[in-house]
């Protein structure tokens, strides 16, 4: 896709007038998709889509463009024509924008992968085969993912990715269940049968008579996948420049006097070079290794778009057009994992989290559920599995004064999201021991 | 379209059962951001799906490559994934029969989108926009226009055929006021004015003017004291209604939870089949339907994306929950009828069960009813936090506006209202249903389930409604 995506721009570069300018931003996927639901095949198949984000800019004027693209060169290229005549027809009509800001410096990049993933055959039989007699249900996504950046100053920006992610859960009966994931870029058949081994052990845990606790607050272990949850929807704005200008970041109390502070070990980067997404943007822009977001515990930076660096005066750090982060990294801790369960004691064991949001933006208080593979755990012992419990607690106890420790070991987490297209972010996690959790419902 | 229909007919394999499914879709937004017009953004979209069903194997492919090649390279590749799940699937295709349907919709449309020019629209945003600038305290403040129109085709290998064209528009004002560390929000319905139709429906959601009256709310609320707490009445306005409707309603109801089929992503449910015909889900009062024909709402069609017939259905009557929201596979799988609610978010993923319109059918309470049977209440309005569990069943919401009601009256404005309950029992504590002039027409325009993930615009109406000791609270301290 790369040679037929940069020859497409080429075409485009003899299509502009003089005084304009284009930025495109390609965005193409191959993908496998096999639904499964108890053991057995729900929905299969394949997904082949490209997409072309064009801007054309004169002057302080722009204006943008998305189209699917077919793969068929005469086609595309009529497209595009039809496309770049209707953006310049809608120039005339707008006023300058002041916060316009894309990047003037060229620098192209190229990040070529093999694919390396099995057939789809084969995947099908060893996946039906290694779950046989289990209650199974979750999706496996594969395949090609694309990424292009090119302007008509000359910058060319490739990405191109062959991963895979299999969601799955175990299910043992009702809302009972076990979640997990096998994702990486080279299928690995030893690792995903210890990985569906590890399952089935949980699974076993899950079978002994589950326990109700009352709402009330408890001392609760908060595995990587749940703090997940977390940080997915501190990304709704927690962390972006405009969101801190215009005062709707839920870390508001971190920015405003008198400043609150989180726990001295909460240090937090968004970590592009040690995550899977591209380095570049759609504006051109090429994305620092590192953005310290927090550091022991105090605000440090922001992801900064292009416009909201012309709007604010400061200086981008290539973040996307929501300012959300791609490759968040939370710094380990010192507990190591054979102590979470005797530093836990008696309290809640939380696998996964689900459906947060916001019960006080301000304070950063926020609630959710508790999902999956929760168990109650008793003289650091694991003794029953818990039904779920809505909890609703503000950041500034769980990574503040109710933070006992962080975890030693982190865990790798590719996003499974395939909203639109399969995502390419990830993140970094420790897990976390917390004091005083409150359960409401 | 006449070719892509002649390059389908040439390719049609020797199948039980074979489908293409064309979308594409052209989007615009607008926007105007404390009256700076922010880079409109258009969408050209299009796409097929070719699905295929043969001897008890299926398989789906999409491109976006409509040439003849790209069309037998899909054909080649649903069944190449029909032949790999053969005696593998999860749903018996023995004795199932897909519909062959012929017919068409189109939304009704009075002033279309085209019929203002690019200057005009942002000239309508601009000035709402500059009515919310009303404070040195109204810290950002945005009006926004999206529009969106659909053009669908169907055909079947034995002469199915079916056209459907939808536009709809949803526009939306949000202001932010700030003091200190307290910002409060004001938006237009709380995200949920999206209706079918063309720029019309500016003027039927009361969109001008509509600016000033947020940004002179969102000081209000800076202005209040939080929400008490405690366990009361509450009167929730249609764009509340719509959200707990949605979540508590709606979700728990689809025929794919209930088998099973989302339980490692959306979540299952508490209801069980069991349960149809003969579980009291909400009080007397309590009337939902599926109903593709209430004018303007979101998803009004006549087919769904299997080819089944839509036609209204009742899904609660007087409380009593009687059919579930599943479509033909749903219901062969579940032996239960349904409604023809099979829908993809787009060419490129597969049709599952999806909302498509739910509404509270209107009661016979007024609004000054409502107020006056109330001693000790509060009112809240558009939504602003959401969170169920994944058998939809506990909850939280929240909402950006709440007022306390004391003998009948609204009083005192209250900021960060929230209030939980269990799906199972809250309805049941439904105590008064608002009357066709508390009744409006809303939707949520980004729906999210299945894997691989897809998001949708269903439709939803509701009258305001009274349910009684519902446990209330408010901010942090």
């Amino acid at each position: 896709m790369q040679d037929y995506f940069y020859s497409l721009m080429d075409y485009l570069d003899g299509q502009l007038q003089a005084g304009e300018v284009y930025l495109g931003y390609f965005s193409g996927e191959q993908s496998e998709f096999i639904r499964f639901n108890r053991a057995k095949v729900r929905q299969p198949g394949s997904v082949e889509q490209r997409y072309l984000e064009l801007e054309l800019i004169e002057g302080n004027r722009h204006t943008i463009g998305q189209l699917a693209l077919s793969g068929d060169r005469a086609i595309d290229e009529a497209r595009v024509t039809t496309l770049l005549w209707d953006l310049r027809g809608q120039l005339p009509h707008l006023a300058d924008d002041p916060y316009l800001l894309y990047a003037q410096t060229v620098q192209s990049s190229e990040t070529v992968a093999t694919n390396q993933l099995p057939n789809a055959q084969e995947l099908l039989d060893e996946i039906i085969s290694t779950v046989a007699g289990c209650d199974f249900v979750g999706l496996y996504a594969g395949g090609g993912i694309f990424t292009g950046f090119a302007n008509s100053l000359g910058q060319r920006n490739w990405h191109s990715s062959f991963n895979f992610n299999l969601d799955w859960s175990f299910y043992h009966d009702q809302d009972k269940a076990v979640k997990s994931a096998y994702a990486g870029f080279q299928w690995n058949s030893a690792e995903f049968a210890d990985r569906i081994t590890q399952a089935k052990q949980q699974l076993e845990i899950l079978k002994r008579p589950a326990r109700s606790i009352s709402p009330g607050c408890y001392r609760v272990y908060l595995s990587p996948v749940a703090l997940h949850e977390i940080f997915n929807l501190l990304s709704w704005g927690g962390f972006g420049m405009k969101s801190q200008r215009t005062k709707e970041s839920p870390l508001l109390r971190l920015l405003k006097e008198p400043k609150q502070r989180l726990h001295s070990s909460v240090t937090l980067l968004e970590n592009t070079a040690d995550g899977i997404a591209p380095a570049f943007q759609n504006k051109g822009f090429i994305k620092p290794s590192q953005v310290a977001l927090i550091s022991q515990g105090e605000f440090l930076g922001a992801l900064v778009s292009p416009r909201s660096a012309k709007e604010y005066e400061v200086v981008t750090n290539g973040a996307n057009e929501e300012e959300t982060p791609t490759a968040l990294d939370l710094a380990a801790g010192t507990l190591a994992s054979t102590d979470i369960l005797s530093t836990l004691e008696q309290g809640i064991y939380i696998n996964n989290l689900w459906y947060l949001n916001y019960s006080d933006r301000d304070a950063c208080r926020m609630t959710g559920m508790t999902r999956f593979a929760t168990f109650w755990v008793e003289q650091g012992e694991i003794v029953a599995p818990l039904n779920v419990m809505r909890f609703d607690e503000t950041l500034y106890h769980i990574f503040g004064d109710k933070l006992m420790a962080l975890t030693a070991a982190r865990e790798f987490i590719m996003e499974a999201s395939t909203y639109d297209f399969r995502s390419t972010n990830s993140i970094r996690l420790p897990g976390a021991v917390v004091d005083d959790f409150t359960l409401t419902l | 379209m006449q070719a892509i229909k002649q390059r389908f007919q040439q390719i049609i394999p020797k199948v039980d059962f074979c489908s293409l499914r064309y979308v594409e879709k052209r989007s615009e937004i607008l926007s105007v951001r404390q009256n700076i017009a922010e880079p409109p953004l258009r969408r050209d979209d299009v796409g097929v799906m070719i699905t295929v069903i043969d001897q008890g194997g299926l398989g789906y492919a999409a491109t976006s490559n409509l040439s003849q090649t790209g069309l037998r390279e899909a054909v080649t590749q649903a069944c190449d994934w029909a032949h790999r799940s053969r005696g593998r699937m999860v749903v018996d295709f023995t004795n199932f029969t897909m519909p062959h349907s012929r017919g068409d919709y189109a939304t009704v449309v009075s002033k279309p989108w085209e019929s203002l020019g690019l200057g005009e629209k942002l000239d309508l945003l601009y000035q709402e926009a500059a009515n919310c600038q009303i404070h040195q305290t109204i810290v950002d403040w945005k009006t926004m226009l999206w529009s969106v129109q659909t053009e669908q085709w169907y055909f079947t290998n034995e002469g199915g055929e079916i056209h459907q064209t939808t536009q709809y528009l949803v526009p939306n004002i949000r202001v932010v006021a700030n003091a200190g560390a307290d910002t409060q929000y004001r938006t237009l319905g709380g995200h949920g004015y999206g209706r079918q139709g063309g720029l019309e429906v500016l003027e039927q959601i009361g969109f001008y003017g509509k600016g000033r009256q947020l940004a002179e709310e969102a000081l209000q609320l800076l202005e209040a004291p939080n929400c008490p707490m405690g366990c009361m009445a509450l009167l929730l306005a249609p764009d509340q209604m719509i959200l707990q409707l949605h979540e508590s309603i709606g979700h728990p109801l689809e025929l794919d939870r209930i088998l099973g089929d989302e339980r490692n992503y959306a979540g299952t449910s508490f209801v069980t089949p069991e349960m149809f015909g003969n579980y009291q889900y909400g009080s007397e009062l309590l009337n939902v339907t599926y109903d593709p024909s209430v004018a303007g709402e979101l998803a009004n069609y006549q087919f769904d994306d299997e080819g089944m017939p839509a036609q209204k259905v009742y899904l609660i009557r007087e409380g009593m929950l009687l059919t579930p929201l599943g479509g033909l596979m749903s219901q062969a799988r579940a032996g239960l009828p349904g409604v023809a609610n099979a829908r993809a978010a787009s060419w490129n993923r597969p049709p599952i069960d999806r909302m498509a319109n739910l509404n509270i059918e209107p009661g016979n309470s007024s609004w000054q009813a409502q107020l006056s049977a109330i001693e000790t209440g509060i009112f809240m309005q558009s939504n602003s936090s959401w969170s169920i569990d994944d058998s939809r069943n506990k909850f939280q919401f929240g909402c950006e506006w709440g007022q306390l009601i004391k003998n009948g009256e609204l009083t005192q404005v209250v900021k960060n209202p929230n209030y939980r309950g269990i799906s199972a029992t809250f309805w049941r504590n439904l105590k008064q249903v608002g009357n066709q002039d508390t009744f409006e027409v809303l939707g949520v325009t980004n729906c999210g389930k299945g894997e691989p993930n897809q998001a949708i615009q269903v439709g939803h109406a509701a009258p305001t409604c009274v349910f009684a000791n519902v446990d209330v609270f408010g901010g942090a301290a």
